[in-house]
């Protein structure tokens, strides 16, 4: 063997446990969920093996089904944009300030080493009927009776921002950080106000890593299973609670994978697009940080 | 003007992301009865209570189990990996580099039914086996992007000069390279160990009957009541995760400072 083939191949050793371990744990899963979507589930709960289009007939025409899929797109998408009119300001700050930057940057890291079910349930301590706005409001006599504040839509989303909200910040500050200050500068030099240079130059360079934070705020709000069950109220199930539901409640394991599918092609579409116009470079970077 | 309006709201949104965790370590030191507003005094009773609740200490022991082997097994996989992916041209990079992060891509209830239904399929059952695959393929994307933003920076000219010096390609692997990579490995360790501890969703899928994690547990006593003993547990998590590892950085920065003075 030659040193110019045992080069060649001295990658594909590093990299075979690994493409076989995503091969056999997700490729291949995924593609099985696909053909189990097409099974059926009898009355006497086995799985008839087979070609029946029940399933996917049940999940695509059903509107109990479509209005949980609207709902949760609605709840990501609002999600999204407040973590984005919230974020981009703070990024802004960030990116531009002088003195504490590094500290800054170390904070916004800090929730993600903090547990998601310790960050979500923390709202009910704030918001709970014996929570620290109730208590509050009762000890300053502007309330008798404590207020249900939880288990709400908005609850849901507040939770949701709660969490991805330093995902936002942090793409969007590696978008900022990218931009050479001095653009801004020559801009306003050439008659531009400081709104104007911002809205004409800071603000499209940015876009890349505004579109790379709302990506990922977008495709993780959606496919929230704990933050609806904790936060939300009985009628405010999202998409993956369904999921969970068919599977592990009900059993029905082909319903089940059709609802999976189906949450993976809106999502992975959206990805798709994103890719397609943005590549995935910006969102690499926000992640690798 | 408009810095000091920036400022304001900056803060502001800082404020709304560490306020309700301050919150929950104020109330697990509260001495009030039910540990729930208003804070009557300094009290260590929800700690005590903690300790000696079985269920948690034996979804501590599992999640520490769990959470050791997946950062093994994870960043073995990933450092590997990244080192293909870094240091050689390999036809089909973006290829493999998007497959290799392709579970961040998939939303993990989906991951979780895929793997669930296919292992059950070939008659692995919910099981801790289970549970450890799903971690190690939800950590391995985590895992490569962190270990090769780390990679990028060790310049491969050091282990030539070594090897023109005279080294052995082991002797250059186990005192040049292994020493160098050791960050890289020790943030991929860290960050799998973290995100496995965490997880919640693909474990609530995956696991079996009657084992818990520290995250499911406190899910399943969040279903009965909030009771003040899960904002003792947060507590502890908190100084955990974040207390300690700043600690570390804090000594490494003091050291690091005195030996170069």
């Amino acid at each position: 063997m030659t040193i110019e083939t045992r080069e060649a191949r001295q990658p594909w050793i590093l990299l075979s446990p690994s493409l076989v371990a995503i091969t056999l744990l997700l490729v291949i899963p995924l593609l099985f969920i696909v053909v189990y979507s097409f099974w059926l589930r009898t009355a006497t709960g086995a799985d008839q093996v087979g070609f029946f289009l029940d399933n996917w007939t049940e999940a695509l025409t059903d509107a109990f089904y479509r209005d949980i899929l609207l709902y949760t797109l609605k709840i990501a998408a609002i999600t999204t944009a407040v973590c984005a009119l919230l974020g981009y300001p703070a990024a802004y700050f960030i990116a531009r300030s002088k003195g504490n930057k590094a500290l800054l940057l170390l904070l916004l890291m800090l929730p993600f080493w903090i547990s998601y079910i310790i960050r979500t349930m923390s709202w009910i301590n704030i918001l709970g009927v014996s929570g620290a706005i109730n208590s509050l409001l009762i000890s300053l006599g502007i309330i008798s009776e404590p207020i249900q504040m939880l288990y709400n839509q908005v609850t849901i989303v507040l939770g949701l921002v709660h969490f991805l909200l330093p995902f936002m910040i942090l793409n969007i500050y590696v978008s900022l950080e990218g931009i050479d200050v001095t653009l801004e500068d020559a801009a306003c030099s050439l008659g531009a106000t400081r709104w104007q240079s911002f809205l004409e130059v800071t603000l499209p360079l940015s876009i890349a890593g505004l579109a790379a934070g709302g990506l990922l705020c977008f495709v993780l709000a959606a496919g929230t299973y704990i933050t609806p069950v904790i936060l939300g109220g009985p009628s405010d199930a999202m998409f993956a609670n369904l999921v969970f539901e068919a599977i592990i409640t009900q059993l029905d394991w082909p319903l089940g994978s059709a609802l999976s599918l189906m949450l993976l092609v809106v999502l992975g579409a959206l990805v798709l697009v994103y890719n397609h116009f943005l590549g995935m470079g910006q969102l690499m970077k926000g992640l690798g940080k | 003007m408009s810095w000091m309006i920036l400022r304001i709201w900056t803060a502001l949104v800082y404020l709304f992301l560490f306020l309700p965790i301050g919150v929950v370590m104020l109330l697990s030191f509260n001495a009030n009865q039910f540990g729930s507003f208003p804070v009557t005094g300094l009290s260590f009773r929800w700690f005590f209570k903690l300790a000696n609740n079985d269920a948690i200490l034996r979804a501590f022991e599992t999640s520490l189990l769990l959470g050791s082997l997946t950062a093994v097994i994870s960043t073995t996989l990933g450092v590997l990996a990244s080192l293909a992916l870094v240091r050689y041209k390999v036809p089909g990079q973006n290829m493999i580099s998007t497959l290799l992060i392709a579970p961040i891509l998939v939303p993990e209830v989906v991951l979780a039914v895929a793997l669930l239904l296919f292992l059950n399929a070939l008659s692995i059952n919910k099981s801790f086996f289970l549970l450890l695959m799903g971690h190690v393929i939800f950590t391995l994307p985590f895992v490569v992007l962190v270990v090769q933003a780390r990679l990028v920076n060790i310049r491969r000219d050091v282990e030539e000069a070594a090897m023109s010096l005279g080294a052995s390609p082991r002797q250059t692997f186990f005192q040049i390279t292994l020493p160098l990579l050791a960050p890289a490995i020790f943030a991929g360790m860290l960050f799998a160990f973290t995100i496995s501890f965490d997880d919640i969703t693909g474990t609530l899928f995956w696991k079996p009957g009657g084992v818990e994690t520290v995250p499911t547990q406190i899910f399943a006593m969040l279903r009965n009541s909030i009771s003040p003993e899960i904002n003792a547990l947060g507590t502890v998590m908190i100084i955990l995760t974040v207390g300690l590892p700043l600690l570390g950085i804090g000594i490494v920065r003091k050291m690091s400072t005195k030996s170069s003075e």
